[in-house]
């Protein structure tokens, strides 16, 4: 599996750390209610099919959200999420 | 119905095995069940048939969408232990070990359950002693271990590198009674005894819809037809996520691909389970000859039952460092099943929101050796309304809540167990 | 060689070569495999069956071969399983068969022959199961060492292998007609080309039909233009390569043989194992010929009509009288082809009746062998025909059921391939695999026109598709032959036919299967191992499926095939994990001071990827306790100097990085003064602790922050997250700073005066007090200085830039041995913070949280940070949760260990009962007794209970007073002076 760094360009999955799917990016408030940060840590769609997620550059540090399948392991796009 | 034996296998070996009989039916599915379990894998046949078996419930279809034991319980490396150390989880292990024990007389079938030793290795004075934690919390659970220190793994294992491993071994956590078994034949043990009980094993049925009336299950719509159901069980590891939406559900769980390898057959050189943890590497060989052998997961969410080369070299070089014995013998296979991960790498049997609809899910890595012991348990949850005192921790609020069980420790991130 | 036709074959008649097969020495050619040496040699029986031992001899001419399994001998080492018609023939080759005993000519195992009706399929499943302890000492014992093929030698392989990776435009895999085409047009068009073959010469069937091209023999023509190729800089040949695996993203795994094939390899690799990206890939694999299932089809003597011709043309090997039992057009053509060649053929048997008779040899149409005899070898061939049978005398039967286009690559993202009616055989379906073209026979274009054609046409529509300007290429004439089959599976005449040669399986096999219910193919391959073996499979699953489809009278469409998953041949371990072998498993990190410390005698331990020492031995110390003992001690007397460069070190800096700090640690940063450090603690977002570091404010928009030595790279990528995901548009940056810095930690009473002994400023208690950090000019080096302390004694920590790290740390050693002290090392190191209640990772193991370690006042009340809310779950907190605490046993000689659990006094000890863990034990040589800490059950309320510790595999039982985790100077007075 090869993925387009926003920053070096296309490079071998073994580069790059995995985190989850992109609910990581919406983190609730301090006093958002207990089922807000179930939803947030704890419960996915887990699609099968397209999804988006996240991915760590380690060589530049770069946090990339990856659109891909995950039936057939297609990447459709790569951005930077800052 | 035809009970297997030696002298069974001779009369037909005389006869021209001619009358052997099917394994089990192929019914049509009938318009109504007391218990409805979709998926036909390992689990849920177990389920059918501790259900029929520990409380006469009988009136159950099995739907699998595609052959029965299509999923995990025939893709993984077929390792059966008990050696948890977290509460919530020793007992449940201690007790499916203690089914698999008896399984061959309880199915009348012949699934090779082997018991031929389970060791861990440890690298470190800090993994040695969290390997005491676990060991010491087997003894207590009844179950066995032995504290193996490097001279004692050398003995059992001469054939590790002691020499210039990157990683040496300090030693090594000794569980007699793990083994191993042969996967395929415990879904067809299992299906084979609960269809002779009377449980329709319908295979090609996948559901597509749940019908939930009132807050109450009502059935299953299937390309079969509806199937109407007073109790609806979801046992579908791998593809939790997918039909738990059917019930409105999200569940904790994200799907990622776990790859394992098998060699040519060899003559016998490994006997025993061994597991290097430092190298994320596990092997053992089975009765045909081939190592079996299998790592970590790919880490990315996936449905795709297979996987890539980075983690592929991985294994082999984990195992180059620990046993360069096996450099010469070669990959024939390899393959990837996909694991419903859960947020403390602990599985899920409870009951849902929706009355009358129970889940069964989240078994990480872990489900082959846990299959007798889950059905148990789900058979106890649907028959009776209560968890089975083995399975009492295995809620499905407990991320909530924080009454996790994290055995791993790396915390609530799906892919890190 | 006594069955070598004279001036035929490719092989190089000048170089004899000396070889051995099982003791017996023998004499083959340069060119030769291991296969047609043996056959020109006369051997037919080369190796035994799996499960019935039956004699086998070698069925095919390339890597699918089931039958032909040899050991590779080298001294003690050896390779099983090699495969004799892939292993290329060099002077000194040594091979044994395998799977048998004592003889290949003679095995007692093949009793299990006569047994057959009592081991048809899965009859395992259905025995052994009584009485239960049998099955682990008597039936499964047996049963392994009657399975398995080849053995391993049980030495470590020291064989050198290695990995690369190779990056092209077009990835041209196979180089027969097809492949050779396409990467002339994509070579000639200036695309970086790779053209990978699995031969150990290139030409694929041109090599062994040997058909006219462009008026040129095959491998004269397939010479031509290798010989062009190589010419091209941007064109890569990699012969004795095969393309195992395709992978996400244009990424294939390809074995390449490099010295396997030489007597003297010298320092080549045996293997390298290739990662190649390709942006496109011309699958141009061929096609694979299959057998015919009938009775005794499994002789030596028996082989595929592909490979008979191989061995004729190519290695000039006489197969002796030869009948060919086909039922497609190439199998005809074969039969002629063998006799131009000078080959006897005594008869073609075709079970369609309108073959022609108008042949140089004996037809049977509507023919079918029902039988073969010959005990180690063939001898005759039974053959029905116009209602009689027909014994026709043979040492080879050349068997075609037709080809399977070998499409194996194209399944292995998951696709599924097409039955075609009219080839009788599964062609790939179009996009199976993104980027990648299937050209020639490996679609079902089987006539070598054809093959030219195509190879050029896809090489030509890859090149547009990419935007590279191709030329146009006249196609080389050849031959256009048609191809037309009866499919025909299986020889209904009783008796056992052979579907899968490797694993023993036969047709009644099968047909048992789906009687019990086995017929889903999935199931029926599971049952009867159909397919299994080390050839997967190719030259009998198709076979298989169709008497599978036969039997439960779905069509073979219907009934669908296996899937076909990497790797296309198998791949040695040691290839795929070259690099892995012992230290090469791991990075090593070391430390500036490695090589003192070593000479210093100090036993180096693991740390993560790092090294550290693990205590510093002096003269007369017998023990690594009494060295550890003397190293507390001497901290705690005068001063000790330790290398802690491994902790993680991340710069901080920006006018936000204060309130960065503020939202990855519990406790607030920000009002930290410039020239302060602060012990802070980061959780994790579910609430749990990830680490604890300190935190130097070295500026007023600059930090230092550091992080346990474990930790280092997961802080750094958190960080990099809360950044990039949460406060993208804060004015902070941070870098890694921990290999740029030597940093060591000078602890004791004698601290400072040691530490003033190197700073060109010295320091006092007031000017530089505890907690204070700052910049120092250290020997004349810029560096830094800290007030802090994991010892509990007055602690300095000096960091200096890395290539100044081994010069200081040898002078501070030097003076603090001066003082009376010195170096310590780990062992000591967790003594002393156990001695002080400091936690480390045995205590922040992942399920712990702020409050279980009783740090639940440092999670600030008025801010946000990470794993705050979380960490306030109901279960998270309470007194059902194992607090840390102290443990003094009642006898402070008793020795007490991690790992063991804690019951109250005379709880038996189960789990039920269990009240907690140790998590760190050590002999204090400062209090005089062991120490503990652990997690209790509401244990700070516990305070001065007695509870047992029970170590149970190790039989150990201590009574333990339950106090407060800072056993050595709690108020803090040694730290602070």
């Amino acid at each position: 599996m090869r993925i387009s760094c926003p920053c070096c360009g296309p490079r071998d999955r073994r580069e790059f750390t995995y985190y989850g799917a992109a609910d990581y990016l919406n983190r609730p408030a301090l006093d958002a209610d207990a089922s807000a940060w179930d939803d947030y840590l704890h419960l996915r769609d887990n699609p099968a099919g397209e999804t988006r997620d996240l991915w760590y550059h380690d060589p530049c540090g770069t946090w990339v959200a990856v659109t891909r399948d995950t039936v057939t392991h297609a990447v459709i796009a790569a951005e930077a999420v800052a | 119905m035809m009970r297997y034996s030696g002298f069974r296998v001779f009369t037909q070996g005389l006869t021209g095995n001619t009358g052997w009989r099917a394994a089990w039916r192929k019914p049509a599915p009938k318009p109504e069940y007391d218990v409805v379990i979709i998926g036909g894998g390992g689990h849920g046949l177990a389920t059918a048939w501790y259900l029929a078996k520990n409380h006469g419930i009988t009136n159950v279809a099995v739907l699998e969408k595609g052959y029965l034991g299509s999923g995990n319980i025939g893709r993984n490396t077929t390792i059966v232990r008990a050696n948890y150390f977290l509460p919530g989880n020793s007992e449940f292990y201690s007790h499916s070990l203690k089914l698999w024990e008896g399984l061959e007389r309880d199915l009348n079938y012949n699934v090779m359950h082997s018991q031929r030793g389970l060791i861990n290795l440890f690298h470190s004075d800090g993994q040695r002693d969290a390997f005491v934690r676990r060991g010491n919390a087997m003894l207590a659970q009844g179950d066995d271990a032995v504290l193996l220190d490097r001279e004692g793994v050398r003995r059992m294992l001469p054939y590790l590198d002691f020499g210039q491993a990157r990683f040496p071994i300090y030693g090594g956590l000794y569980h007699p009674r793990g083994g191993t078994a042969r996967h395929d034949a415990v879904a067809w043990g299992y299906a084979r005894a609960a269809d002779q009980r009377g449980v329709d094993l319908i295979e090609n049925c996948e559901v597509t819809g749940i019908d939930v009336e009132n807050g109450r299950v009502t059935g299953v719509q299937t390309t079969r037809g509806m199937i109407r159901a007073k109790k609806v069980a979801m046992v579908t590891a791998g593809r939790s996520g997918q039909v738990a939406a059917l019930a409105g559900m999200r569940l904790p769980i994200e799907s990622h691909v776990l790859q394992a390898f098998v060699t040519e057959g060899l003559k016998p050189v490994i006997d025993h389970v061994i597991s290097f943890g430092m190298g994320h590497f596990y092997i053992s060989q089975s009765d045909k000859g081939g190592l079996v052998f299998g790592g970590d997961l790919d880490f990315y969410a996936s449905y795709a039952a297979r996987g890539n080369l980075p983690m592929v070299e991985h294994v082999m070089e984990a195992g180059m460092t620990l046993m360069p014995m096996i450099g010469r013998a070669k990959v024939l296979r390899s393959w990837g099943g996909i694991m419903d991960m859960s947020p403390d790498g602990s599985p899920i049997i409870d009951s849902t929101g929706i009355e009358g609809l129970y889940l069964n899910c989240g078994w990480n890595y872990g489900g082959f050796k846990a299959v007798p012991a889950s059905g148990w348990a789900l058979a106890h949850l649907i028959a009776t309304g209560q968890p089975h005192e083995t399975a009492a921790r295995f809620r499905l609020d407990r991320f909530a809540t924080g009454h996790l069980l994290d055995e791993e420790g790396t915390g609530s991130q799906h892919n890190l167990h | 060689m006594t069955h070598r036709i004279p001036g035929k074959g490719l092989i190089d008649r000048t170089r004899p070569l000396r070889f051995s097969f099982d003791g017996r020495e023998f004499e083959g050619f340069q060119g030769d495999t291991l296969a047609s040496a043996l056959l020109a040699n006369g051997v037919q029986l080369v190796g035994r069956s799996f499960k019935y031992h039956r004699p086998r001899g070698v069925l095919t001419a390339g890597s699918e071969e089931p039958n032909a399994l040899v050991e590779v001998i080298e001294g003690k080492q050896k390779t099983p399983n090699v495969r004799a018609t892939v292993q290329e023939l060099y002077g000194g080759l040594t091979v044994q068969s395998q799977n048998r005993w004592p003889s290949l000519r003679f095995d007692v195992m093949a009793v299990n022959d006569r047994f057959a009706p009592f081991l048809s399929a899965g009859f395992y499943y259905k025995t052994f199961m009584w009485p239960r302890a049998f099955w682990e000492k008597v039936y499964e014992p047996a049963i392994r060492r009657a399975a398995g093929l080849g053995a391993l030698s049980g030495l470590h392989d020291e064989g050198r292998y290695e990995k690369a990776f190779a990056f092209c435009d077009v990835l041209v895999i196979g180089a027969g007609p097809t492949g050779l085409m396409a990467a002339l047009v994509a070579g000639r068009a200036g695309a970086d080309v790779i053209l990978a073959d699995e031969d150990a010469r290139m030409g694929g069937r041109l090599l062994s039909d040997q058909p006219e091209v462009a008026g040129q023999s095959g491998p004269d023509w397939a010479a031509d233009m290798l010989a062009e190729l190589a010419a091209m800089p941007n064109v890569r040949l990699m012969t004795r390569t095969t393309v195992t695996g395709v992978y996400d993203g244009g990424t294939f795994g390809a074995l390449q043989r490099v010295g396997l094939h030489l007597a003297d390899p010298g320092d080549l690799p045996r293997e390298c194992f290739w990662r190649i990206v390709a942006k496109r890939a011309v699958l141009a694999t061929g096609a694979l010929e299959r057998p015919i299932a009938h009775p005794d089809n499994d002789r030596p003597g028996v082989m595929l009509a592909s490979a008979v011709q191989s061995y004729v043309a190519r290695y000039g090997v006489n197969p002796g009288r030869v009948v060919v039992f086909g039922n497609n057009d190439s199998a005809l053509q074969a039969a002629r082809d063998l006799t131009a060649q000078g080959v006897q053929v005594a008869g073609y048997v075709d079970p369609r009746a309108d073959v022609s008779v108008l042949e140089e040899f004996p037809v049977y149409p509507g023919g079918q062998v029902v039988g073969t005899r010959g005990r180690l070898g063939l001898r005759e061939v039974a053959v029905r025909h116009g209602g009689g049978v027909s014994m026709l005398t043979a040492e080879t039967l050349a068997l075609s059921g037709g080809w399977n286009p070998s499409l194996h690559l194209t399944c292995h993202l998951g696709g599924r391939p097409d039955w075609d009616e009219r080839l009788a055989a599964f062609v790939p379906r179009a996009g199976m695999v993104a980027g990648m073209s299937v050209a020639g026979a490996a679609r079902g274009r089987f006539s070598t026109a054809a093959c030219l054609a195509d190879g050029a046409a896809l090489a030509a529509e890859v090149l547009a598709d990419m935007g590279i300007a191709g030329h146009d290429m006249p196609l080389p004439a050849a031959e256009d032959r048609s191809y037309a089959i009866a499919p025909f599976w299986a020889v209904d005449a009783g008796g056992r036919a052979w579907l899968d040669f490797a694993n023993d399986v036969t047709t009644k096999d099968v047909q048992q299967a789906a009687q019990e219910g086995f017929s889903s193919v999935e199931h029926m391959k599971r049952y009867t191992t159909q397919g299994m073996a080390p050839d997967q499979g190719k030259s009998s699953n198709v076979a298989a499926l169709a008497v599978l489809a036969d039997a439960t009278g779905q069509g073979i469409s219907a009934t669908g095939t296996t899937t076909f998953r990497p790797p296309y041949t198998p791949v040695s371990i040691a290839a795929m994990g070259a690099g892995g072998r012992g230290m090469g498993f791991a990075p090593e990190r070391l430390l500036t001071s490695d090589s003192q410390t070593r000479a210093m005698g100090a036993p180096m331990i693991e740390a993560g990827l790092w090294y550290r020492p693990s205590y510093f031995p002096r003269a007369g110390e017998a023990t690594w306790r009494e060295a550890c003992d003397r190293e507390v001690s001497m901290v705690r007397t005068a001063v000790g100097v330790c290398d802690v460069s491994t902790l993680g070190k991340i710069d901080v800096q920006g006018p936000d990085a204060d309130r960065f700090l503020d939202l990855i640690y519990t406790n607030m940063m920000s009002s930290i003064k410039p020239g302060r450090t602060r012990y802070g603690l980061m959780l994790r977002e579910d609430g749990h602790v990830m680490d604890d570091g300190t935190c130097a404010r070295l500026g007023e928009a600059h930090f230092l922050i550091t992080t346990t030595t474990a930790a280092a790279g997961p802080v750094m990528r958190h960080m990099d997250f809360v950044h990039q995901a949460f406060c993208g548009d804060w004015a902070v940056r941070f870098t890694s700073v921990t290999e740029q810095w030597a940093q060591f930690a000078l602890a004791g009473p004698k601290a400072r005066e040691l530490v003033n002994k190197l700073l060109e400023t010295p320091v006092d208690a007031e000017n530089f007090p505890f907690m204070a950090c700052g910049p120092a000019r250290i020997l004349g080096v810029e560096g830094r200085l800290f007030r802090i302390s994991f010892s509990g004694e007055m602690g300095y920590e000096i960091a200096v830039p890395a290539r100044f790290g081994a010069a200081v740390f040898e002078r501070l050693v030097a003076e603090a041995e001066a003082m009376g002290g010195g170096a310590y090392g780990m062992e000591a190191l967790n003594v002393l913070r156990i001695e002080k209640g400091f936690i480390t990772h045995a205590e922040i193991h992942g399920r712990v949280t702020a409050f279980d370690i009783g740090m639940q006042g440092m999670v600030s009340a008025k801010k946000d940070c990470i794993g705050k809310s979380a960490s306030q779950r109901p279960g998270l907190m309470g007194p059902e949760r194992e607090q840390l605490v102290g443990l003094v046993p009642v006898d402070p000689q008793a020795e007490l260990s991690a790992g063991a659990h804690l019951y109250n006094e005379n709880d038996p000890a189960t789990r039920v009962n269990n009240q907690g863990y140790v998590t760190s034990a050590g002999y204090s040589p400062t209090l005089q007794s062991w120490l503990a800490l652990g997690f209790l059950r509401d244990g700070r309320a516990r305070h001065g209970q007695i509870i047992r510790l029970d170590d149970g595999l190790r039989g150990r039982k201590v009574a333990c007073k339950v106090v407060h985790p800072v056993f050595h100077d709690p108020e803090g007075g040694k730290l602070r002076g």
